[in-house]
């Protein structure tokens, strides 16, 4: 089980130790500084590394690694679950799990970890049953505790510890009694140079925050709930409600969580609502030509927000000057990032970008494509269609308020390009291009067989 | 500061002492003044200290003990969070000296009313084994106890504990293994990791696999309605064991966990136990995992990756979720590389190629080697598409890229070795390149083609070798290798050309710094130019230019799945410490009785036990409707359907009797609600909206759900008929109930009748569809001559004999049937014969004899008369009256007498020993008189004494008896082991002192002359 705990930021500094069993001396970091020194990119970092004696797990999170000291055979996965579930519980108590508020924190951060693992092993994990354990800090609590000297630290055991319902606290009590949910899509596509799409699935999850008094019972339905094709529970849910209707029966924890989260996969045709026209062009000796417009496509009327265009650039591309009509272009010549913000799409005059390319002196045509990293964010549409029905409360008497929000954003959304050369095109895509014409056309004979 | 008397300010010490700690910096030396204050009512500064003191009292130990009287004093305090704390505290305390304290602090804890202690008591287990591994019995026993608890927060724990502990102890889950199953959706979420993990290896012990054809085994559970299906098909996969089957259902909901770890656990469950047309349930899950953070995708991947090699089908039609993204980090990137390698068919080859031409244009090298590298998988692989790609890798060879180069030669190479499609182009093709190709390992690739087909480019041959000769010193050891050996089979092939060249290349060769090269040059320069006194080879073309195997192109993760699934060996493919291999599956599954539950203890109230069924015949009546037989009259009208249905009661047995568990204080009454409830809520579809109905529904209608419709219309009414027809013993019961504490009863509506019926019909026509029961045998052996009870002396005239017929009284089967002869040796007639007065100790019963009329002067009357003696040998004794005398008998059974045949298998007669060990077990040593010599002979003794049957035994020199005692059906085991002259009589009985007195009289009766 989880021996230690190494917080390292990303200079290799040792932010906090934690150990459960007899302490490990901190050289056992040094496997993992050298590993961290050799990986090119700090995600790069294998997520187990093993060293003499002992194995190390790592979890990458705002550029700060948790890195857990396994002894013995344990399932990977529950490691890394265990330290994504620290950070989650860190950014629940101070906002966001940051290297100066671990730092700040290191008090309560200790405490916490003490608290949710015992010999290694995940002792208590709920956010809401730590949080009666261990009193999160907020302003009001941290002056009457400096004046009275009282403690973060509560003495009784939480109920919730013990009830069949881990996860909520006991006695809430809100003046304001609302429940608001927030379906969020993400799309992930590869958008192919000529506009095809060659993948695409959609990733959703529903976001709660559930402020509501006393212990209610809530049932969620939606009008089209088939569409999910892999879904996956907070524990509350009662998965056999599901099975049987296609509802969502749970009694909440209080506060923000995730409720559920699904996957509509590829075998559906997923809309995608934004489309980018690009056309570059290089001249041997004298650098190119770019030219990209953007445009939604299925939006069902929706405007397209926030959208950001990312390229990184082939090594031999050394400046870009830029024109554009709508937002901020830039280009970082050092890692070659042309980054494009445009904003809000208006469908009557479509944002375009065109400017000229420099390559290094002598440089020849790259031969490697560059791809569009796009962002953007659509409101008020589930990009899957989903729509929620209904939501039923039972068990409490008051009439709670209740809201819906849909977001569409992109995931790992990318636009691959071609970079068109004037005397030379690469040899290398041209064959296989021909080579898969043929090959397709036999596929085909194939099938009709 | 941490002296002063403000809390305030000692909190605000501890409180940089622990930052300091947090930052690695040593504050040891302040473990005195921290000591102290580990009685601080303030609870922070408690807290802190703790902390304080579980890091730093292994460097001081004498100054942590201190400390140690403040927490026993809290172990005892009322409040759960402290005791638990305390606990907690304690057995982190590496001080070896406190171990005995910390052992009875976790034996008190694990006792203790709070879950959450007991929770804490489990954790503290593993502490205290790492710290003292002697008391590991003791812990054993400890942990037992835990894995038996009810309560969903400890469970889990129990099961880590035990992980640690003695995860070779597989007998202690057994009694475990179905509640851990119904429990398991409800336990926490990393208990849930630990416990799927665990039943795995569990299950491989257990089961057979479920993937192999065989031919139908005779003891199915559901043979009844496949029977038909059977006929048609001599083979088919095995259906599950119902055990495997609960727990692959009860995993199942687990998939949708939000904790990727009890997805991937659920995964690997699947992968290693299902049967193969169901492991496909995983994938969709696993895939959504895929979209996780880094971490969780590449050990997702790397396990997919292993899936895929083996189970293509399953991700195939999800192939295009592993596109590559350029945002992936590089070792996601090679992973995805490798699984749509793996995914790759015919079908989906065309699209796969147009996807990697486009990571070829890709800006990371070495992800572009990898492509390179994985088209040539594919070329390989799949037939249709090796032209093509051959081609596409050649128009590679131009591009500017020299690692992308360099790469495409060596698969170009491995590609070539495998395919002998134009070869010549290809090759002609690369000797041109070999002036630009900078990297040693394409370089040597070249030079080794062109030496290999050689004959086939036999123009160039000679040329490229006097350019490399020429170049040779600044090459590349690997190039150098290469350059020796072309230079030898040229020689071989072409030696009008190239002889000098070859001796030059080899003199070069000769004076080179490494001496691989040398030692490689001179092997060669003596094959090819031998000197005088070494003998020539006769053909070194064969030497050299032997025909070589085309290497296999295969996935990296092709044997990883050695490993089991998702486990840290597995993502790192080396053996990690304290990995457990993955057993495989036994060829025969061991006996599955093993998982019935016994309760721990029961009551000898003679009431309740007149009443209440032992468990081994509880166990029996999960496969064995006992219920209909409780008057003779009804068992011939009643056989026909309670046969038909034996397989429903058993089928369902095993989800219900879990359930109840989980409610162990529900008393009788209640019980016997809860089960006309359910019968009654079966036909109608349940609607109840609590959680509990909702597994109990469900867990019955998910398998059973076709079946039970059927049989549900023919379960109640019968119920309902003998409860009727019962009525006062079923009085009877409900007085009894108080005295029966907790017992788990099975609760399928034989097992819950049984203990009204206080009979056990023997008829044979209800075999038992399972060969693991008990089976009601007709004796082995019947005496035929009666014994004298009363002689004429005493009886005055009247002489009374006595045999035991060992077959079961009409009247109850718990009643040992004894016939009587009645021999008028007086002058005169006497009247008729009748029992007359009868005063019986408790729990023995009589039944009459009708009268016989009369006695006359010199006959012989027989009467046959049942008496239940309830399982004890004290003696009945009850008056006669013939005509007008009264003749006094007491009737003292002999010990094997109250006993009856049963035969059942050996695996099962073993494991039923197993279960009656200890206190149970009597044994005796006889010595067989020189008269005695083979197992008949002993058999024979063996019956003379004991109405048992002979249990097939599998060491001839081991025999092995079964039976039961007649009321309370009690199993007695004998077993009997020769060692010529030598006896050992063991017989296991729960009943101490039937199977004392037993084990005595086969001893006499071996000794016997």
């Amino acid at each position: 089980m989880i021996e230690s705990i190494f917080l390292i930021n990303g200079l290799g500094d040792i932010v906090m130790e934690k150990h459960w069993a007899s302490a490990i001396p901190r050289s056992i970091c040094d496997y993992f500084f050298d590993v961290q020194k050799s990986a090119s990119r700090p995600e790069d970092v294998p997520p187990v590394i093993p060293v003499p004696h002992n194995y190390l797990i790592n979890l990458l999170r705002n550029n700060l690694f948790f890195v857990a000291v396994i002894s013995s055979e344990v399932p990977p996965l529950f490691v890394i679950e265990f330290l994504q579930r620290v950070v989650h519980i860190i950014e629940e108590y101070f906002g966001e799990c940051k290297e100066s508020i671990i730092k700040e924190q290191h008090v309560v951060v200790y405490e916490l970890l003490d608290e949710m693992l015992d010999n290694g092993y995940p002792l208590a994990t709920e956010s809401n049953i730590l949080k009666e354990l261990i009193k999160p800090p907020n302003l009001f609590r941290t002056i009457t505790n400096t004046v009275t000297g009282k403690s973060n630290v509560s003495s009784i055991l939480p109920s919730g510890q013990l009830s069949n319902v881990p996860w909520r606290r006991a006695d809430v009590k809100y003046a304001n009694n609302e429940a608001y949910f927030d379906v969020v899509e993400e799309v992930d596509a590869i958008i192919d140079k000529m506009g095809g799409t060659v993948m695409a699935e959609i990733h959703g999850y529903i976001d709660c925050c559930i402020r509501l008094s006393g212990n209610p019972d809530l049932t969620l339905s939606f009008i089209n709930p088939r569409l999910c094709d892999d879904v996956s529970f907070h524990p509350c849910v009662r998965f056999k409600k599901w099975e049987a209707e296609r509802v969502l029966s749970f009694v909440p924890p209080d506060g923000n969580f995730t409720l559920m989260s699904y996957h509509v996969a590829s075998n559906n045709i997923v809309a995608i609502p934004i489309y980018v026209k690009h056309n570059i062009i290089f001249r041997e000796g004298t650098g190119g030509k770019m030219d990209l417009t953007v445009g939604p496509r299925t939006t069902m009327g929706k405007t397209v927000e926030n959208v950001v265009l990312e390229i990184t650039m082939p090594k031999s591309v050394l400046n870009c000057t830029l024109t554009v009509t709508q937002g901020r272009a830039s280009f970082d010549s050092v890692t070659r990032v042309l980054l494009w913000d445009i904003g809000k799409i208006d469908p009557t005059k479509l944002p375009g970008c065109k400017g000229s390319i420099a390559l290094q002196s002598g440089a020849t045509i790259p031969s490697s494509n560059p791809v569009i990293n796009v962002r953007f964010c659509v409101n008020q549409l589930a990009a899957s269609g989903l729509k929620v029905n209904r939501l039923d409360m039972y068990g409490e008497r008051y009439k709670p308020f209740k809201g819906v929000k849909y977001i569409t954003k992109a995931g790992q959304f990318q636009v691959r390009l071609t970079i068109v050369g004037t005397t030379t095109v690469t040899a290398a895509a041209a064959t296989f291009d021909c080579d898969y014409d043929r090959l397709g056309l036999i596929a085909s004979a194939t099938t009709c067989d | 500061m941490l002296d002063s008397n403000k809390d305030g300010l000692k909190l605000e010490a501890m409180k940089r002492i622990i930052t300091m700690i947090a930052k690695g910096r040593d504050p040891s030396h302040l473990f005195p003044a921290v000591v102290k204050n580990v009685v601080s009512k303030n609870i922070e500064v408690k807290k802190l200290v703790y902390v304080y003191l579980v890091r730093y009292a292994e460097e001081q130990q004498d100054l942590a003990l201190l400390s140690i009287s403040t927490f026993q004093r809290a172990l005892k305090d009322p409040n759960q969070l402290i005791r638990a704390s305390a606990l907690r505290v304690l057995s982190s305390i590496r001080v070896p000296v406190i171990a005995p304290i910390v052992m009875l602090a976790i034996k008190e804890s694990a006792a203790d009313m709070s879950p959450y202690v007991r929770k804490t008591a489990a954790h503290s287990i593993p502490k205290l084994y790492s710290l003292d591994p002697e008391q590991k019995d003791e812990l054993v026993a400890v942990i037992e106890k835990l894995l038996m608890d009810k309560a969903t927060l400890v469970i889990g724990s129990a099961v880590m504990a035990f992980e640690q502990v003695c995860p070779e102890r597989t007998d202690l889950i057994h009694k475990n293994y179905r509640k851990l199953c119904n429990l398991i959706v409800d336990v926490e979420e990393w208990g849930q990791v630990l416990i799927l993990n665990m039943l795995t290896r569990y299950a491989r012990t257990q089961f057979v696999d479920p993937n192999t054809k065989q031919p139908v085994p005779e003891k199915e559970f559901y043979e009844e309605e496949e029977e038909d299906e059977a006929t048609d098909e001599p083979t088919r996969p095995r259906s599950l064991d119902a055990d495997h089957r609960l727990l692959l259902r009860n995993a199942k909901p687990l998939l949708q966990s939000r904790n990727s770890a009890v997805v991937m656990a659920v995964a690997q469950l699947y992968y290693h136990l299902a049967p193969k047309n169901e492991v496909g349930t995983v994938a969709r899950p696993l895939l959504r995992l895929v979209r996780s953070q880094r971490e969780i995708q590449s050990v997702v991947l790397t396990t997919i990756a292993s899936m895929s090699v083996k189970r293509k089908d399953m991700f195939e039609p999800h192939f295009k979720s592993f596109f590559i993204h350029t945002v992936d980090p590089l070792p996601v990137k090679l992973m995805k590389l490798d699984i749509l390698t793996n995914l790759a068919g015919e079908s989906n080859i065309s699209l796969l190629l147009r996807e990697f031409q486009v990571y070829i244009a890709s800006q990371d090298s070495k992800f572009v080697a990898a492509t390179i590298q994985a088209i040539g998988r594919c070329a390989s692989n799949i037939k249709e598409v090796t032209s093509t790609c051959l081609a596409g890798l050649v128009a590679l060879l131009s591009n500017k890229d020299e690692a992308i180069v360099a790469e495409s030669v060596v698969v170009i190479k491995n590609l070539l070795q495998s395919q002998s499609a134009d070869q010549e182009a290809i090759i002609t093709k690369m000797i041109k390149l070999i002036d630009h190709v900078i990297v040693p390992v394409a370089r040597a690739s070249i030079l080794w083609l062109i030496g290999e087909y050689c004959d086939k480019v036999a123009k160039y041959g000679p040329d490229v070798l006097r350019q490399m000769a020429k170049s040779f010193t600044n090459e590349e050891d690997l190039v150098k290798l290469q350059i020796v050996n072309l230079a030898a089979k040229l020689f071989v092939t072409n030696p009008k050309q190239t002889t000098l060249l070859c001796q030059y290349v080899l003199n070069l060769a000769k004076y080179d710094i490494s001496y691989d090269i040398r030692d490689r040059a001179r092997l060669i320069r003596n094959i090819l130019f031998p000197s005088e006194n070494i003998k020539a080879i006769k053909n070194p073309k064969k030497i050299f230019l032997a025909p070589k195997p085309a290497p296999i192109l295969e996935s990296k993760y092709k044997d990883r799945d050695t490993f089991q699934l998702g486990s840290l060996s597995h993502f790192l493919n080396i053996r990690a410490n304290g990995y457990r291999d993955l057993p495989d599956f036994p060829e025969v599954a061991p006996d599955s009785t093993v998982r019935n539950v016994e309760p721990p203890s029961r009551p000898t109230s003679v009431n309740a036990e007149r009443v209440s069924v032992s468990y081994a015949q509880e166990e029996k009546s999960k496969r064995k409707p006992t219920f209909y037989s409780s008057s003779s009259e009804e068992e011939e009208v009643d056989g026909e359907e309670s046969k038909s249905e034996t397989s429903e009661t058993v089928t369902e047995s095993d989800s219900e009797m879990s359930e109840l568990q989980s409610e162990p204080d529900q008393d009788l009454d209640k019980k016997s609600i809860s089960i006309q409830e359910k019968t009654a809520g079966k036909t109608a579809d349940s609607t109840e909206d609590s959680d509990s109905s909702e597994s109990e529904t469900s867990s019955e209608s998910e398998e059973d759900e076709i079946r039970p419709k059927a049989a549900q219309g023919t379960t109640s009414p019968p119920s309902a008929q003998t409860t009727k027809s019962n009525l006062d013993l079923l009085l009877d019961f409900d007085g009894a109930v108080p005295d029966i504490p907790t017992p788990i009863i099975t609760p399928t509506i034989g097992g819950f009748l049984t203990p009204i019926v206080p009979t056990v019909t023997t008829s044979s026509s209800l075999m038992s569809n399972s060969v693991d029961s008990i089976v009601m045998s007709s004796p082995a052996y019947v005496a035929n001559n009666p014994k004298e009870l009363i002689s004429r002396t005493a009886g005055n005239g009247i002489q009374v004999g006595i045999r035991f017929t060992r077959s079961p009284h009409l009247y109850s089967s718990t009643m040992a049937s004894i016939e009587l002869h009645f021999t008028n040796t007086t002058a005169e007639d006497l009247g008729e014969i009748k029992v007359a007065n009868k005063v019986l100790p408790v729990g023995m019963t009589i039944c009459d004899f009708p009268v016989v009329s009369s006695l006359p002067h010199g006959q012989t009357r027989t009467a046959l008369i049942g008496i239940d003696f309830g399982d004890s040998t004290q003696a009945a004794v009850f008056d006669i009256s013939i005509g007008d005398r009264i003749l006094k008998l007491s009737i003292k059974p002999p010990i094997g007498e109250i006993i009856r045949a049963v035969s059942m298998s050996e695996t099962y007669f073993l494991s039923q020993q197993v279960k009656l060990r200890g206190m149970q077990e009597s044994t005796a040593v006889a010595t067989l008189p020189p008269s005695v010599v083979d197992g008949h002979a002993i058999c024979r003794r063996v019956y003379e004494v004991a109405n048992v049957s002979p249990i097939p035994s599998s060491d001839p020199l081991v025999f092995r008896f079964g039976g039961q005692t007649l009321s309370s059906k009690t199993l007695v085991l004998i077993t009997l082991k020769t060692e010529a002259p030598k006896v050992t009589v063991i017989v296991n009985c729960e009943k101490i002192i039937i199977g004392q007195m037993l084990a005595n009289q086969v001893k006499e009766a071996l000794d016997k002359h």
